[in-house]
């Protein structure tokens, strides 16, 4: 199934010379159990993209549907509902709500579902334990550091019952350990069906998806063919990289 | 990594046979040490003479001997474990030239041609890094190995995103040094470098 798709997606933004295309004529699909990486140079639309696909702001043209549903034809209530349920975001500046512990941000999304406290609390402690977070979880916001903080909105991202997980890099604070971290557990969802997109400038994040795309000025320039698996790096030892070695 | 040391490596866990030493060699070989077995015996010989290792008695050569390490085989370990490896020579030489080359040549677009060096270099990390998901939990060696060589081709990525930065840089510029750039000839880059063959 196809769980996110933007059909000739474009947004411009401001007006005559001041007018930007941030996208244009974006096509993009992910099916439900992938994981597509997003890379690009600054300012070439990664996270217009991706505020897009999250429903979070409209296109100035081309159509974007969730599991089938185009969003054009949604009420406001039910993209709301989508968004709470079905999404889960991992901004660049994380949004953690500030009066709420580690544990109890993770937490929100599962009890806004109706879920009861208490299982929710019990959900939170384990994914918080994954990432290396179980004595960090009464903390405040403010009071942890960056890398702890953007762990915590992984956490409360993947929590629950997603269809869709939507992150801006998601490991940017992060040294490589935990950054490594973080994608076990986004390819933990994806395994149970998830779709995911993760925008990055790094090459060893984006290692970790099905399939990169490249983004330029905007437009998909290029994207890697699926990978051929494991077994071929295997039975003919390192391959040379262009150029790398002699 | 020499036969040499990596028998004074085996040997420090403790004393082995030369059979038991051959095994564990070709075990290891391909994961980290890509050595020929076949040179296990007559290296074991050159240790002892040399008298980084010593055997059981004087007892006939082959399988059944007994070797271990001595003192001075252990500090001949712990020297070379620290000696810094030869890295003067730059790795990514041919893909340097290549983006020199391609951003002179008419006609060739190049970033054009750094997009399907970065593309292939993603791809290839991606086989990497699935091999370490499958595998990382069960196999440390395998998993620090493979995160060199995706640390070793992340760099390489790195320097294309900058040459690719810098070209669309001076290609905004207006004209002049940057956007005409003087021909220079490849070995008074190398001497400018500092690059050593
Ligand atoms: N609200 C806005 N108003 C005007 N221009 C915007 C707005 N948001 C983004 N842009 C512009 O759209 C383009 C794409 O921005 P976007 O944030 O998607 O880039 P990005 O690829 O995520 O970059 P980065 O890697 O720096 O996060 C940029 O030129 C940016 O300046
Ligand atoms: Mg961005």
């Amino acid at each position: 199934m196809t769980a996110l798709e933007l059909r000739r997606v474009s947004k411009d933004y401001g007006e005559g010379p001041a007018e930007v295309h941030a996208l244009r004529d974006i096509d993009l699909s992910v099916e439900a159990g992938a994981l597509v990486a997003v890379m690009g140079p600054s300012g070439s639309g990664k996270s217009t993209l991706l505020t897009i696909a999250g429903s979070l702001e409209d296109p100035t043209s081309g159509e974007v549907l969730i599991g089938g549903t185009a969003l054009s034809g949604m009420s406001r209530n039910d993209k709301a509902r989508l968004r709470r349920r079905s999404i889960g975001y991992v901004f660049q500046d994380f949004n953690l709500l500030a009066g709420l512990t580690a544990a109890e941000n993770v937490a929100l999304p599962l009890e806004l579902d109706g879920i009861a406290a208490r299982k929710a609390r019990v959900t939170s402690m384990a994914t918080l334990e994954e990432l290396g977070l179980a004595d960090r979880a009464s903390r405040f916001p403010d009071e942890l550091s960056g890398g702890e903080r953007q762990r915590v909105a992984i956490a409360r991202a993947v929590v629950g019952e997603r269809r869709l997980l939507l992150t801006d890099e998601p490991t940017g604070a992060l040294d490589s350990a935990n950054g490594e971290a973080v994608m076990r557990l986004v390819r933990a969802a994806c395994k149970r069906g998830v779709a995911g997109v993760v925008v990055t400038h790094d090459a060893q994040l984006a290692s970790w998806a099905d399939r990169v795309v490249f983004l330029r000025d905007g437009r998909v320039a290029d994207q890697t063919s699926p990978p051929p698996g494991p077994e071929s790096l295997l039975a003919s030892g390192p391959r040379q990289a262009p150029g790398t070695g002699q | 990594m020499s036969v040499r040391h990596a028998l004074l490596a085996l040997l420090s866990e403790g004393p082995k046979y030369g059979l038991q030493l051959r095994e564990e060699f070709e075990a290891r070989t391909g994961e980290v040490w890509p050595l020929n077995v076949g040179q296990v015996y007559t290296t074991l010989q050159r240790l002892e003479r040399d008298g980084l290792v010593e055997s059981d008695d004087a007892g006939e050569d082959g399988p059944q001997k007994g070797f271990r390490i001595t003192a001075d085989g252990a500090q001949e370990l712990a020297g070379w474990l620290r000696t810094p490896p030869d890295l003067s020579s730059p790795p990514r030489d041919e893909l340097v030239i290549k983006v020199l080359v391609a951003m002179r040549l008419p006609g060739v677009d190049v970033h054009e041609v750094v997009q399907v060096h970065r593309k292939y270099l993603v791809e290839l990390m991606q086989e990497w890094t699935r091999l370490k998901e499958d595998e990382a939990d069960y196999d440390l060696p395998l998993a620090l190995a493979v995160d060199a060589e995706l640390f070793r081709l992340d760099s390489v990525i790195r320097w294309l995103d900058s040459a690719d930065g810098r070209l669309r840089r001076a290609a905004g510029d207006p004209p002049g040094r940057a956007a005409s750039p003087v021909p220079m000839p490849m070995p008074r880059l190398r001497r400018k470098a500092g690059v050593r063959r």
